[in-house]
Parts: structure tokens; sequence; C-alpha cells
């Protein structure tokens, strides 16, 4: 590796040496010209080590190129198989595409990731994966900017003073070898939810080798009551899995099938589908009903949505056992109206086993029991809902986690490895588990950032990010995912079956050869074709866990627990953030500052707490309140949420982060403080005292009502079937102009977007963001209103404001054949394309932003402020090498992914054909898990989104004003029960 | 009453010069101002604070350069802010003094001479402090000579559908017509200047200033047919510029811009403005300089009408627009005028209306208009009004346009002020030193105005 000036390569990419884009730790912080900061590794300051900073930069940058990781820029190493269906015929500055997995709380969920010049930049759902079928959700487009986040920690340390990896070997292996002899008692594991074979083997070896060690699992959005339930209706811990695109009637008892989780991907295809068959005028178009206390996207999208306490909801499930001649115990009062439940179960009833009834993590183990033996009563037990032995490594976190911190504190564990989990902050109030770690002699953590756990262990290991890892994961239904790594280890970080193979002794393995060598003994002799094969598809073949019959044992309902008395006082709840999960995406700026679906907030969590609850309490929105609970305090500002149920507070997880994401720090506010691990997701007994301060928070939205503007057209099923054309306002075709139009000859592009199948999940928007290189811009200039997401989800209310319908728009371009903003350009830098599209010229942009005040829909984006960072050099890394880089001063917005498009031209051209329609999706499009976008050539009258557009539900936004936009919407349906058409 | 004031108008006006005034006296009083006399305390204070704000306003675009725009307040939806407010206001206020040389030039009205050179100072102030704005409030303000049309290597051209290039063209015009106007206009006052200057500094300063000027009648016949020549050509500026600038805003489609009667709604601010800001400069000058014979209560009434006329054009549009908005039945305007009226930012909506139509109605009274107190602060109020108005135009219609969700305020930061109060000092910076270095009076042309008096006598 030769050495180099930072002056000899101004630009990101070499062109020799593996077209890397940095080559050694030391390049890289002479390139970032960083400054020399006394603080930067406060660590090596403090103690006093002998070497000087920089000469250990320098040894360090020296010996990652002796072990041939310099050139970190290549493909991991050659091992990795390019996915089987490269898009393109790679060459060396085209895209590469490898199949690997992502997962969230341990369920994978199958990807491609395109790697440019050896730098993973975007990923794509792998359309063979049944987590996925093509689509990913918010985190995992997240996960991009995770592997290059330039925060992540990069040095084992020991007592937060860099140590090596080999002090940490001699460590380990001594005090292990010391602790053989005892049978191992005092080793201890604890990870999150895991589903890898490979390291559950591992695990498995572990307590062979000591067989007093015992593995803990924690998560802390955990699905105990799900498990407890299953055991409770079963007899065993079965998964449910439903099949909603056969369910025709719905009844969610806070079951979050559309919101953020491993299973969202699939759901929410699934829905769309169900959703789809009313545009198409069948009676058959799926019904939702959803009960829950805190609005959520699969309450936004039920026809009838009540919020109740999330403690009521018991009570309803057992009203409608009763209703379904159950004999079970129920308290008198119900908590909805007689006349809403009769019909909904009457609903239920007739749909038979197209009915469903799905409840979510938050709900009690006796209400997943009940709606386990409600849906074998309907009938929809092996139609709508399927039962799979369990993927994930069986156990019961808050209880793990609890006899975890109680063996520490009894001083019962020696050494405690802790594998990608942060209980320090994430442990409910009742653990005290930072101070039981300090009763444990060796603690190890591997994790991706130096947080809060990492600074009460003894020793912190960095992680090696999902996208530098070899692995395997498996995802809900039980498929297995060979995952391999995009790009080497930026900062050598570790995975865990590395550091789980030292404690088995094995030191020399490679991350790889650990995972081989395991499906090496799964597959025998067929091992090597098969290892190319999974690589390659991105998936194991038939190793989804089969579905079993399952059959709710007879005397269930006697053996219900009692039920719960009607709550007093106020209810808090918990539940797990929309954008950052549980924490683990704190450091995040896309997934920070990416709206929250329902409260489209961003940076902060706060009180979520009903408009009406609000008045009577007299509670402003931003007025920080003191929660009180179980003798814990907690200070949040209120978020008045319209649809919350009254009476309630609810916290999402995640915030308040103390260490390891200075992105977050001082945002947002610990739920964990509040939370109680006997009841993790609500319980009642919580006083609010108002504080005379106020906290500000920053919204993308601040007006939900439509003003009477036709933003949004819906209306029901019923009246669609009678009026198919209500949506076309006035003659058909846009309104006269004085001006000829311009004949396009090649294509004319067009989008279409479903509002019908749309459930609001964001992702689009962060799709957006890790395509074409959009900046963070930070909480102070969201609530200047300037953030810069090229595609938006608005979101309306109708209705009154304590049960208000909820609409999701997503907004991009609108490419408008009369494009307002082009005409008032002085410079000519917005204008149209002989393909239709309005495009921008960010270097003729001189930034008068006219353009953006003459665009009716608002979608232009300003750089008011140098917002694209173009000091980090890790970021400038991640950027999508065919998308601008923007500049301050300059205008923007989306271009209908003009880079894709061209990109497929040329590909079309080489290959001699014409450009189809499959060969290109828009970022947004390939995302969407509702496939509810869809882009195409309107001059094609066979392309899907010609067809789209002939649809009787197509309209445009404010065609009034004759703009002409490309980017059209299908109306939204709603379909309620006639016999509830007055709310009640 | 004496001939000139029957020459001026009707008997019941007051004069348009006041006492014994000859060549030579006229000479002395004007020139006295900065030639004889030394600089006064008041002219100290004056310049000491004004420096401060111009340090303001250099420090203000210092950062706005180094930083970007975001700086201010501005946002998405509302992405122009004080910058563009400013800019309308300052340009509006160039208007009057146009106005009162070349037009009320054509139409002799010879009250103007007293009080035109004020006026033409003003403009050229003004109009190059206006100027400043909307190249500052680029986002890319090196690149703002992309709106010219020149000859560029890659043959680019601007976009001539856009607005904002002919707004560019018409104020280039403007200034550089006004600039002449000015200063063709200065030449036989500067010869004299150059006459009496003591020093050889100052003589040579003022003799290449004067380029030339003997008194020639040559000299003198030229003058004048350029100068109406040039008037001929500023006055339909006037109307254009301001035209254009109510044309850059009319030309959007943002409900509250789009609108056919902004040119003439925007001249007739403009006016409005201008004249307020003529009396708000003339009527101090008056007693400091004790000028009261050549700036006498006949100009100040007669701007006084003026004003009162512009206001109540400007109460007009405001009530078409309002009867519009509801007459077209357009959701969306209807919808303006009552976030306007009883939105967030109604106050200033409500002060709007207070400065610029109550309080001006004052002016139907003669005893107001000769007080000379209350002429000065109901300027003040229409300057503040003015400038309100611009606020309410441009503000006020972005933060809720079409789409709800895209509905979001505007909160000007602290640059956005100090740019603002910046570009006042910086005004007044330059009108300052230029009391000490030019005539404040057209010398000449009051002279003219005296000369039949002397040959009665």
């Amino acid at each position: 590796m030769t050495s180099r000036t930072p002056k000899s390569y101004p630009r990101l990419v070499l062109p020799e040496t593996g077209g890397g884009w940095w080559c050694s730790l030391d390049d890289r912080r002479q390139d970032a010209g960083a400054p020399e900061r006394e603080d930067e590794f406060p660590q090596w300051s403090r103690q006093g080590v002998p070497l000087h900073r920089r000469d250990f930069m320098k040894l360090l940058g020296a010996s990652m190129a002796l072990a041939g990781v310099g050139g970190c820029s290549k493909p991991a190493d050659e091992h990795i198989v390019p996915y089987v269906h490269p898009p393109e015929a790679g060459t060396q500055d085209e895209a590469r595409h490898y199949a690997t997995a992502v997962s969230l709380n341990g369920y994978g969920l199958g990807v491609i990731g395109s790697n440019y010049s050896g730098r993973p930049v975007k990923l794509e759902g792998n359309p063979d994966h049944p987590a996925s079928h093509g689509r990913t959700d918010t985190f995992t487009q997240a996960e991009i900017l995770q592997l290059w986040d330039p925060e992540r920690s990069k040095l084992v340390s020991r007592q937060g003073v860099g140590a090596s990896w080999d002090d940490l070997l001699g460590e380990a292996s001594g005090r292990l070898q010391a602790l053989k002899a005892r049978g191992g008692a005092g080793v201890r594991v604890l990870t999150g939810n895991i589903t890898s074979p490979s390291l559950s083997a591992q695990l498995q070896t572990l307590q062979k080798r000591f067989p007093q060690a015992q593995v803990h699992h924690y998560e802390p959005v955990c699905d105990d009551h799900a498990v407890q339930g299953a055991e409770l209706a079963f007899g065993r811990p079965l998964q449910t899995h439903f099949q909603i695109e056969k369910a025709s009637r719905i009844l969610s008892l806070e079951a979050d099938f559309l919101d953020p989780g491993p299973d969202q991907v699939r759901y929410a295809k699934q829905f769309a589908k169900a959703r789809k068959r009313g545009e198409q005028g069948r009676h058959d178009m799926v019904r939702l009903y959803a009960l829950e206390a805190c609005p959520t996207l699969t309450g936004a999208a039920a026809d009838h949505r009540k919020s109740l306490r999330a403690a009521e909801i018991e009570t309803v499930a057992r009203h409608i056992a009763q209703r379904l001649g159950g004999s079970v115990e129920a308290p008198e009062k119900l908590p909805v109206s007689a006349r809403w439940l009769d019909a909904a179960v009457e609903d239920l009833r007739q749909a038979g086993s197209t009915a469903l009834v799905a409840t979510g993590r938050r709900q009690p183990p006796a209400v997943h029991a009940l709606v386990h033996w409600i849906n074998d009563r309907l009938g929809a037990a092996g139609h709508t809902v399927t039962y799979r032995e369990p993927v994930a490594a069986a156990a019961r976190h808050m209880e793990s986690l609890r006899e975890l911190a109680r063996d520490m504190q009894a001083g019962q564990v020696d050494t405690l490895f802790i594998l990608d989990s942060n209980p320090v902050y994430s442990a409910p109030a009742d653990i005290d588990f930072a101070h039981a770690l300090a009763q444990v002699p060796l603690t190890i953590h591997l994790g991706l950032y130096a947080d809060e756990t990492a600074r009460w262990c003894r020793w912190h290991v960095p992680m090696a990010q999902v996208l530098e890892s070899w692995g395997d994961v498996r995802a809900s239904d039980g498929t297995v995912t060979i995952q391999q790594p995009l790009v080497a280890p930026l900062y050598s970080g570790r995975t865990a079956q590395q550091l789980i193979a030292v404690a088995n002794g094995n030191v020399t393995d490679s991350a790889r050869e650990l995972v081989r060598s395991h499906w090496q003994r799964q597959w025998g002799e067929e091992f090597e074709q098969r290892w190319r094969r999974a690589l390659r598809t991105g998936l194991v073949e038939d190793t989804a866990a089969p579905t079993v019959a399952a059959t709710v044992s007879p005397d269930l309902l006697q053996r219900l627990p009692s039920p719960t008395l009607a709550p007093r006082g106020l209810e808090i709840g918990f539940i797990p953030d929309g954008s950052i999960w549980d924490g683990r995406y704190a450091n995040n700026g896309w997934l920070q500052e990416l709206p929250k679906p329902m409260s489209q907030l961003t940076w902060d969590n706060a009180a979520l707490i009903s408009p009406i609850t609000a008045e009577q309490l007299g509670i402003e929105n931003e007025q920080l309140l003191e929660l009180r609970y179980h003798g814990r305090t907690l200070r949040a500002p209120a978020w008045l949420t319209p649809g919350h149920s009254e009476g309630a507070v609810t916290l999402s997880l995640g915030y308040g982060r103390e260490a390891g994401a200075p992105l977050a720090s001082g945002k947002g506010f610990n739920a964990n403080r509040l939370r109680g691990s006997e009841a993790p997701w609500f319980d009642h007994g919580l006083e609010v005292q108002r504080l005379d301060e106020t906290y500000p928070l920053a919204t993308t939205q601040a007006h939900h009502r439509l003003h009477d503007r036709h933003m949004i057209k819906e209306t029901t099923l019923e009246h669609f079937l009678r009026n198919p054309l209500f949506a076309q306002h006035g003659p058909p075709g846009p309104p006269p102009t004085l001006y000829p139009g311009y004949a396009y000859e090649g294509h004319a592009w067009g989008m279409v977007v479903n509002l019908n199948t749309c459930i609001g999940c964001n992702a689009c928007t962060i799709a957006c963001q890790a395509e074409n290189n959009i900046p963070v811009v930070g909480k102070e200039q969201v609530r200047l209103s300037r953030e810069m997401h090229w595609i938006r989800v608005d979101r309306y209310y109708k209705g009154p404001i304590d049960e208000p319908e909820t609409y999701f728009q997503p907004v991009p371009c609108m490419h408008c054949e009369h494009a307002p903003c082009e005409v008032v350009c002085p410079v000519g830098a917005t204008l149209h394309d002989s393909e239709g599209l309005n495009v921008q010229v960010y270097n003729r942009c001189i930034g008068t932003r006219f353009c953006s005040n003459n665009c009716p829909y608002k979608v232009r984006r300003f750089n008011f402020l140098q917002y694209a960072d173009r000091q980090s050099p890790s970021l400038k890394a991640q950027r999508n090498p065919e998308v601008t880089v923007r500049m301050r001063g300059v205008m923007e917005k989306c271009t209908y992914c003009v880079q894709r498009i061209e990109h497929a031209r040329i590909g079309a051209r080489r290959e001699q054909r014409s450009l189809q329609e499959q060969d290109l999706q828009t970022a947004c499009q390939q995302v969407c898990p509702a496939d509810a976008i869809v882009f195409g050539d309107t001059n094609n009258p066979a392309s899907q989104v010609s067809k789209e557009k002939a649809a009787p539900l197509d309209y445009v936004m404010l065609e009034e004003l004759n703009t002409r936009p490309r980017t059209s919407y299908t109306a939204k349906l709603r379909n309620p029960n006639a016999a509830l058409k007055e709310r009640g | 009453m004496s001939d000139t004031a029957k020459r001026a108008g009707t008997a019941k006006e007051f004069p348009v010069t006041h006492g014994a005034l000859t060549y030579a006296g006229v000479t002395d009083q004007v020139c006295g101002v900065f030639q004889d006399r030394p600089a006064s305390r008041g002219w100290m204070w004056g310049v000491v604070l004004s420096l401060l704000l111009v340090a303001l306003f250099l420090v203000s675009i210092g950062y706005l350069v180094v930083t970007g725009v975001g700086i201010w307040g501005i946002n998405v939806p509302v992405a122009w802010g004080f910058a563009i407010t400013n800019y309308v206001w300052w340009i509006g206020i160039g208007m009057a003094g146009t106005f009162i040389s070349a037009a009320l030039l054509l139409l002799r009205q010879q009250w103007r001479t007293a009080i035109n050179r004020a006026a033409e100072t003003m403009t050229v102030f003004a109009v190059a402090i206006a100027g400043l704005f909307p190249v500052f409030h680029l986002g890319r303000f090196w690149f703002a000579y992309w709106v010219a049309a020149y000859p560029d290597t890659m043959n680019v051209w601007p976009n001539w559908r856009s607005s904002l290039t002919w707004d560019f063209t018409a104020i280039s015009v403007y200034l550089i017509v006004s600039l002449m106007f000015w200063y063709f206009g200065l030449l036989p006052d500067l010869a004299s200047v150059r006459d009496r200057a003591v020093g050889r500094f100052r003589q040579r300063f003022y003799g290449l200033l004067a380029l030339g000027w003997r008194g020639d009648a040559l000299h003198w016949h030229r003058h004048e047919l350029f100068l109406k020549l040039l008037a001929g050509l500023a006055v339909p500026l006037v109307f254009s510029v301001h035209s254009m600038v109510a044309l850059d805003f009319s030309i959007g489609d943002t409900p509250g811009w789009h609108s056919t009667i902004f040119p003439p709604f925007f001249v007739a601010g403009a006016l409005y403005s201008g004249f307020a800001l003529v009396l708000v400069i003339s009527i101090p000058l008056r007693a400091g300089y004790r000028l009261h014979d050549l700036i006498t209560h006949r100009h100040l009434e007669s701007m006084a009408k003026a004003m009162l006329a512009c206001g109540l054009i400007i109460a007009y549009s405001y009530l078409v627009e309002t009867f519009i908005a509801w007459y077209s039945g357009n959701k969306y305007e209807t919808y303006l005028v009552i976030n306007r009226t009883t939105g967030p930012y109604a106050p200033v909506y409500w002060t709007t209306i207070a400065c610029n139509v109550l309080v001006p109605q004052l002016l139907w009274f003669r005893r107001i208009r000769l007080n000379l107190k209350a002429l000065f602060g109901i300027s003040l109020v229409v300057l503040v009004g003015m400038w309100l108005e611009r606020f309410v135009i441009t503000i006020i219609s972005l933060h809720r346009e079409y789409v709800p969700s895209q509905w979001h305020m505007f909160y000007p930061s602290v640059w956005d002020w100090t740019t603002l109060f910046g570009s006042l000092g910086v005004f007044a910076f330059l009108f300052l030193v230029y009391l000490r270095l030019m005539p404040v009076v057209s010398m000449h042309e009051v002279r003219k105005l005296i000369m039949p008096k002397r040959a009665e006598s």
C-alpha cells in the first residue's frame, strides 16, 4: 500500500489498488482533514498509553494493510457469491449485487445489496425471500447508513481503554479455563432474540463444554405474551402466522401486523392484495375492525376503529368469546357499544373461515389464548391463521433478564458475554442491570456502538455490522438465509459467532469459517454446491418451519385467569418506536429524521395523549409532564394525538440515550425508566403532573385537516360499486389550454400512487433518501420546516378528534406537464425533458426558490445551508455514485429516479433492445411493501401504469390548476359495515 | 400673495419659496449646509449611529455569504421572507424620487424644485440598497449574473418566461437611468460648489465631478434638453419597474399573488411609501438646516395630499382583493382572505390596515397636514405600514397555500432583523454623507423660480 498525501486524491474514488476510497485509518483521517483533537480517543489520552496517538493510528493502519484488509473497498473477499440474477452484467464500475439478509428482533429479511466499487450503497428486497417478496421496510433501508455510520465503535477496549483482541483472548481463555473445572458455573451469555442456526449450535456446544453455563435472551420488544398465550391455548409455544390475503373480515385487538416490525413487509403486501379486491369491484374486499389504545398503522388502515384503553381490550375479547358461544367470565361493562360489537362479531361469524382475529405483543397472554380460541371457533384456524413451531430460541425475555440480573447481584456470574444487546439502557426500571454488571468479574460486550452497556462492561468489542458479517438468520417462517458480507469489516468488527467461538476455545476460525463449518456438518457431501446456491439465491430452500395443525385445548376457557379488574386512573403504555425501534437505530440520522408514522414527530419521542384527556388535565401540546408510576418518575413532553384512547399516555421506547448514540443525545425520553418487567407494555396507576415548561418537538406536518380540499378522494366500497366514476369530476381529460401539447415520441414516464393500499409506513421516504443521497438536516432544521425528503407521506384526519379516520398520501414530485416551477426559473434550471420528466439542473440552479413558491404541491426541497456532509469520509463512501451530492443554495426534488431510467436505458441499448417496463423501478416503488407505487411508460398502453391511469379510481391532485401532473392517485376505498352506518 | 404663488397654483396655497431670495442667497443657503458650516453635533451622532448599523449590515451579509440563506427564517413553503419584503419596500421607496423629479418636471409642477434633489438622492440610494436583496437572497448569489442575457460561451440564455429575468433587466435599467438623472441634474450645482470650494483638493474633487461645467448657454441648452429626455424615459420606468416587481408575484400561482390588480396596486403603494420617506427626510432637514425659505409648507402639504391620494388607491385595492376573493368563488382565494384576517398573522394584517388605511385619513384635515410633527408621524406610520404590507403579501400568502400538510409558519430569525435594520442604517449613512458632500436642494432650479421675481423688482 503506497502512502498518499491527502491532497493527492481530492476525489473519493481511487483508480488503482482495488478502487478504494481510503486505504488505512491514517489516510482516512488525513483525507477527512480531521482536526487533531485530544478527545477523539479519550481513553488513550487519559490512561497515558505509551504510544502516541498518531503513531498508534499509523500502526493500526499498517497492521490493517498487512493483514490484507486494507483494501477494504474490495468486496469482502473472494468467497462471497453474487446474486444469481444481477440486473446488469457487472463490470468494475457498475453495481454488483449480493444476496444476504438483515434482521430485526432476530428475524431475517432477505435483501440484495448493490455494491459500487466495493461499497454497499443500497439494499433492495430479495424477491424469493418469504419475508420480503422483493420489498423492504424503513429499518432495512437504514442499515446502509448504519454500516457507514462514522460514530460506530471502532476499537476493542478494556475498561474504556483501547486494547487488543489478543489481550481479550488471553484474559478470557485464562478465565474460562479456570471455570471449566467448575463445570462452567458462572458462564453466561446474553443475546437478543436469535434464530441463527450456527449461533444456536455454537451455544449448544458451549453448554456441552460448560454444562453449568446459561444462555439468556432479552429483547426489549419481546413476544413473551404471544408465547405464553400459545402455551396456554395449545400447550406449546406455537408461532402464529396470518394469511391476510385469504381474509375478508379482520378484527384486530391491538394487532400490529401493518406496523414496523419483522413481519410488516410480508403482511403489508398481503393486506394490499386483500384491499385491492375492492378496486376490481369485488365485494370480498377485506374489512378491518381495529381496537387499540395508541393509534397505529394497522388502526389507520381500519374501516372501523375504536380507541380503548389497552386493559379494556381483554374485556372485549371475552365478550366476543361469549358471543361465539364460549363460556368465559367477562366483566359486565363493555367498553365498546354492544351494537358495535354485535355487528362486528356477526360479520366475522358470517365470514367463517375467511374471518381473522388478530392480536399483538402488547396484549396479555389471556387475550392471545382467547384469540386462538376465537379463530378456532370461527373456522379461521388453519385457513387465515396458521401455526408453526417457533423459529427463535425459546425464552421468556423479561424473566430471563430478571434471572440473569438476580444471579449477577448474587455473585453467581463470573463471565458474561453480551451479544449485540444493550440491557443497561433497555432493561426495565425494576432491573438494575448496570449495578448488577459491576458484580461480574469479566464482562464482554459485543456491539456496534460503545453504548451504555459497553461503558459498564470490562471489555467492549466492536461488532461487525450485518453487511460486514458472515452469518445465518431465519425469517419468521423459518426460511434460512446465509448472510454474506458486502464489504470487509470497516473497523475490524467481530461477529457474535466469533465471540462465542472464543468461549468455545476456538480462536482461529474466521467468521466465514464458523458459519461454513456449521453448514458443512448439516449438508455433508452436498455442501459446496448447496452453499454456493444458498449464497447466490439468498436463501436455503425448504427450511421454512412446517405448518402444524394446532388444537386449542378444550378446557382453555375454564383455565383462563379471571378477568382483571377495571383499570383505575391513567394508563401508561409502551410501544416500540416507529423509527428507531428499541433504540438500536438511535444513531441513524435517516431514521431519526423519518417522521414517525402516526405522530409525524422526528428526533424525539413524546408522551402521546388524547386531545380530550389533555384538555381535561389542562395539558398543552409540547408541555413538559412529570409522569409518575410505581414510584418511578420521568419527564416527557405531551404530544396531542388524535385517536389516542382517553385516560392513557403512551411512550415509545428507544430514546433518552446516554452513550453510544451522539446523534440522539439530549433527545427524547427514556421510557425504560418507567417500564416494569412485570407489566412491560401497559399498566394503570400513572400520575401526571404538569410542569411550567415546554419542550420543543419537531414535526413535519402541523395541519391535519383537509379544509374541504380534494387532495384525497375516498369513498366506500358500496358507493364505488354503485358509482364507479365518483373520483372523476367534470368532463374526462384535463381542462382546456391555449397551448398545443408536446408530442412524446419515445417514452413518457408517469406514476400512480395507490391510496387504497398505502399503509403510510414511510418506507418510500427513506428508500428515496438512500437512493438519492438526500441529506439529514437535524431537529432544529426540521422545526424550521426544512426537511429534505423528496417523497413525503402526508397524513390527514377526518371526523371527530377522538375517533378520526386517517388518510395517508405519499407525495413525490408530480412532474406536471404544465409545470408551474419551470416558468418562473430565471435561469432555466428546471425544465421538461423529452420524456416528460421535470428535471432539475443542479449546476444551473442559483437558488431563487421561486420554483418552490410556485409549486402548488410543495414538493421542492431547498439546501438552505450546506446540508450534505462533505467531510465524513465514511459518509462519502455511503453515497450513491449515480446521484449528484447537492451543495448549499440549490433546489432539489424528486427526479423519478432519473439515474435508474438512464441506467436501464443503457442496459437495454447494450442488449440492442428497447427499454421495457420491467427494466426499471423507482426507489420508492421498489421498496413499497404494499405495491402502492407504480411507475412506467404512459406511452405504452400495455404498461401497468397506463392501465392504472385508465382505471376509474385514478385522479390527480389539484386538477383545477391544470398543471396536468404525471403522478396520479388511485382513490381510497373504505369498506364499512352497513350495519354500523352511524358511528356507534 | 406673490406672483410666484399665483403662477404656482391657486391663491390659497402657500408660496413655493419664501422671503427675498437672490441667486447668491440660494447658493449660500444651500451650499452653506456643507461648505461653510462645520458638521453639526446632530449630524455626527447620526453618522455614528448609522455607521453602527452599517457594521451590523456588513456582519449580517458576511455571515450570510459564509453560511447560506438558512440563517434566515425562510423555509418551505415560505421560501421568500424578509429579503423579498425588504426588496419590494426599498424599491417602492425609490419610485417616489423619480416620480417627483421626472413626472412633475414634465407636468411643470414647480413646487417640486426644492425637494426633487433630496428625492432623487433617496431614489438612488434606495434602489441601490433594494438591488442588494435579490442578489443576496439567492442560494448561490455568486451566480447572480446568470439572470443577465450575456453572450455565454455555452449558449445558455436566461429563461425569458420568468418574471425574475425581466425584473433583473427592469431594475438594472431603472438604476442606471435614475443615477444619470440624478447626476446630470447635479452638474450645474456641482459647478457652483466647485466655484465656492476652498482648498485644492476640494476644488479638484468638485471640478472633476462638474465635468467642466462653465454655465455656457450651450451647456444650459443641452442640459435642459437632456434632462427632459431622461425625464421622458424615467416616467414610464417608474411605472414599468414597479409593475414588474408586482408581476414577480402575480405571475405565480400562489393565492394572494395571482392577481391582475397587482401592477397598479404596487405602483400606488410604491409612491405611497416614497412620498412618506421624502417627508420623513425633508421635515427634519428643513428644521435642521433652516431651509424654511426653500422647503415651504407648500411642498409638505402637496406631498401630504399626494400621499393621501395613494393611500386611497391602496385602500381601494385591499377592498377589491377581498371582494374578488369572495366573488370568484375560488376556495383557495377565499381561504387566503380568511387566513389573512383571522389566521396566525392576523395582527400583522390589521396593523397594516391601520397604518395604511386608517391613520392616513387624518390627512384630510388641513390642520394636520400643516402640523409638521403629525405629518412626520403619519409618514413614519405609512412607511411601517407599507413594509408590513409587503410582509403580508409575501409571507401570509405563502405560508398556507394549496396543500394543508405543507402549511408552516415563518418566524424571522435574528439575522432577518439585523439585515433589515442594517439596510436602514446603510441608507441613513449614505444620505448623511451626501448631505456633507453635495447640495441637497437643486440650486439652479430654485434660481429659475426666482428669476422673474428679480426682473420685476
